[in-house]
């Protein structure tokens, strides 16, 4: 089997050692859950429980409230103690519903279907999109969307987007050896909605009992393919993934579709399972918390709006104090100031680092190096990029391709002059972004 | 945990390659041909080299807490510039114009355009050819166990006799540093294997001087490869195409730039060393790097690279 990769990337330190061998475990929430409105990208929910209700785990509390939004249901049992606003994980605050755990984790009888085998498409996105099933992988883009492209009959391939390229994460890789036949039930329930599309499972090398793993679970099928992945950063990049799998290139403006493809993430596809195959909404999510300041670190199952603090106090506690804590990996994830914020359908990892990576590092002049174009995988000049964001020159930002940058890290990651290449970018991005939309 | 967490824009982690440990490794890659220098020319090479150094460290120190700015020398920029000044000069050099070439390359040539990354010529080779204009009498005469001798490519262009063995080895008549084609190859090996340098301005000048020369040679009665080893271990050029073209500071940041850029150092030097008519300093490379450093934006201007999933549509 081929290694298949991209042109660009880098290879940080993985630190996946420190979670792979620990199995999921299910953690049940003990305090109170703050469940976000707006735990997807697009329109946050509407709440339609109040102050007082009583709520069963599975029960929608709010609303999709436009068309790119998603349903949010509740992940324990008890009463809505609150609707209010909370700090959530991006440092800002958010809408949330703050529930009282009764402990009982009553469900709701859910609405199982008949028969999956009879169902139409316009059935099964419609059960995707009332439970609420997001791209787990970060984004957070509602699912039932992604399955809804324009040209439905150009789909050619639906890609499982196995390669947890981002360090220390392991939580799909763990949903991937331990439950290897729901992830590829999920991902036929998504081939019947094209007809002619074959499904890969892309994994990265360093992950070959997964590779050998789905494998074995796939012997005999002939329209799923495992596809071996050269391990480099940022592999699991939509565009990136797709050239890799497919030799097909698109550009930021264009969508997975336009190259014939739909990519969903591990866990996303799993929480597609449930939906379809149970009527079960999204309200769980693995978590992998690690790190070395943390005593034990492992996989969790964990349902949405839990505390991160539990987190930490499941996992045996801090081990030293934690100067930097990251929801979601050293690359792309967002350093948060409190551990007060809940667990929302996007978290996929919580790092703790004893010594704050970045503290020593102090920022050069630019010596014109190149590594920084060099390991584009958008093939953009970031120190170029960086300075016009600097000058606040968005005309030429624009005209080197600014909006091409897909916000990796890896620019920041490999200059020797220490410079925020990807902050820069980021920011003048953010703003050529809403000039776009006026 | 009362206080609250340190934040910061995503990545979290960085490389551990700094830009002090990429100039400790140029440093490092530079060892062979200094030690040949000081094996070749005797123990006054190390005198240059040491007070070139320092005239070099002396100066960015000096400029910097006159300007009252941080100080910069850690990044070792300064030595790298000094240490490749020095190999740059004829060992018989007076040590102040070699101070004085030091003080111009750090303070005129860098520190004054804003410091290291700033400037837009290579800080040695400006000092060099600042010398080479001021001093010429002494920058061109150069001896081989105190007796003056003439270099090998003063040979070449004169239709003297010289030895190819000889000049690859670097048991010749020249600069500190650059006469020996081995021991510069080994450190430029260094570079590529640490991959600080990439193939592609080395490759593409020395591809194009050889061209160059190749078809020279060929129109002037024939194809004589002893001709063409003569020019491609004589002189500056596997220096300057190794060290000094590489340097970041002053070459294109493109990819398709370095290939452009080193073309056209290939065709300057050509131009310089074997079509100019002028027989008493038959040397280009310095000339035709510090041209082309001047070239460096347009050349960057036109090979913009075309970004991940943009290459078909503007075919």
């Amino acid at each position: 089997m081929s290694i298949l990769t991209f042109r660009g990337g880098i290879h940080p330190y993985e630190g996946k050692e420190l979670s792979k061998d620990s199995p999921i475990k299910e953690y049940i929430p003990k305090g109170e859950v703050a469940i976000s409105m707006s735990q997807h990208i697009g329109a946050p929910a509407k709440p339609v429980v109040k102050k007082g209700d009583s709520v069963l785990v599975g029960q929608l509390i709010g609303e999709a409230a436009g068309f790119i939004s998603a349903n949010v249901h509740s992940s324990v049992s008890g009463k809505v103690k609150a609707v209010e606003k909370r700090f959530i994980v991006n440092g800002g605050k958010a809408e949330c519903v703050i529930i009282e755990n009764d402990g009982n984790f009553e469900e709701v009888t859910y609405e199982q279907p008949t028969s999956c085998e009879n169902l139409t498409r316009e059935e099964i996105i419609g059960l995707v999109k009332a439970a609420g099933v997001v791209g787990m992988g970060g984004a957070g883009f509602p699912t039932n969307v992604k399955l809804s492209p324009k040209n439905v009959d150009d789909i050619d391939y639906i890609i499982v987007n196995g390669s947890e390229c981002e360090p220390y994460l392991t939580s799909d890789y763990r949903r991937m050896i331990e439950n290897p036949e729901l992830l590829i039930g999920g991902l036929k329930i998504m081939l019947r909605l094209f007809d002619k599309a074959k499904g890969i499972i892309a994994v990265e090398d360093n992950k070959p009992d997964a590779i050998a793993r789905l494998k074995e679970c796939l012997a005999g099928e002939d329209n799923i393919e495992v596809k071996k992945l050269y391990t480099k950063y940022p592999q699991g990049a939509e565009r990136m993934l797709i050239y890799a799998v497919t030799g097909r290139k698109i550009n930021s403006s264009k969508l997975p579709a336009d190259a014939g493809c739909i990519v969903d993430n591990v866990d996303t596809v799993f929480a597609i399972y449930h939906a379809v195959s149970y009527g079960k909404p999204l309200i769980k999510r693995v978590i992998t918390v690690t790190g070395d300041a943390v005593a034990n670190p492992q996989n969790f199952l964990v349902p949405v709006g839990t505390n991160h603090s539990e987190l930490i106090e499941a996992a045996g506690g801090f081990v030293s104090e934690p100067s930097k804590i990251i929801s979601g990996g050293p690359m792309m994830g967002m350093a948060i100031s409190s551990l007060d914020v809940p667990v929302t359908k996007t978290s996929s990892s919580l790092l703790c680092y004893t010594r704050d990576p970045l503290v020593d590092i102090s920022q050069t002049n630019c010596i014109n190096c190149g590594r920084c174009v060099k390991v584009c995988p958008g093939r953009v000049l970031p120190s170029r990029l960086a300075k016009f964001s600097a000058r606040g020159d968005m005309e030429s930002f624009l005209k080197y391709d600014g909006l091409e940058c897909c916000e990796c890290g890896c620019c920041s990651y490999i200059c020797p002059a220490k410079i925020n290449l990807t902050q820069a970018i980021k920011t003048m991005r953010k703003k050529a972004l809403a000039a776009r939309k006026k | 945990m009362a206080e609250l967490l340190n934040v910061s824009s995503n990545p979290h982690v960085r490389d551990n390659k700094t830009t002090g440990r990429i100039m400790c490794d140029v440093i490092i890659a530079l060892i062979p041909a200094s030690v040949f220098g000081i094996y070749h020319f005797g123990v006054r090479a190390l005198l240059i080299i040491l007070v070139t150094i320092a005239s070099c460290v002396i100066s960015e120190t000096v400029y910097d807490k006159l300007m009252k700015k941080k100080l910069t020398i850690g990044d070792l920029s300064a030595v790298v510039t000094g240490l490749l000044l020095a190999l740059n000069l004829p060992v018989e050099i007076p040590v102040w114009i070699a101070v004085l070439g030091g003080i111009f390359a750090i303070i005129v040539v860098k520190m004054i355009f804003g410091g290291l990354g700033q400037n837009f010529m290579n800080p040695a080779l400006g000092a060099r050819c600042f010398l080479l204009l001021s001093f010429t009498g002494q920058m061109t005469r150069f001896t081989l166990d105190g007796i003056t001798t003439a270099t090998p490519l003063y040979n070449i262009k004169n239709g003297a006799d010289y030895h190819v063995l000889k000049m690859f080895l670097g048991t010749t008549a020249g600069t500190i540093g650059e006469t020996s084609t081995l021991a510069i190859l080994v450190g430029a090996l260094y570079l590529l294997v640490m991959r600080i340098i990439d193939l592609r301005i080395p490759l593409c000048y020395i591809g194009t001087f050889t061209l160059f020369a190749m078809i020279y040679s060929a129109c002037h009665g024939g194809l004589d490869f002893t001709y063409l080893a003569g020019q491609l271990c004589g002189g500056g050029l596997m220096l300057g195409a190794w060290f000094m073209a590489t340097d970041y500071v002053t070459s294109p940041i493109t990819p398709g730039g370095r290939i452009l850029y080193g073309v056209c150092l290939g065709l300057l030097t050509g131009c310089f060393r074997i079509l100019a008519t002028a027989t008493a300093a038959p040397e280009g490379v310095s000339y035709a790097i510090i041209f082309c450093n001047l070239l460096v934006p347009l050349i960057e201007k036109i090979t913009i690279p075309k970004s991940f999933g943009k290459e078909a549509k503007k075919k």
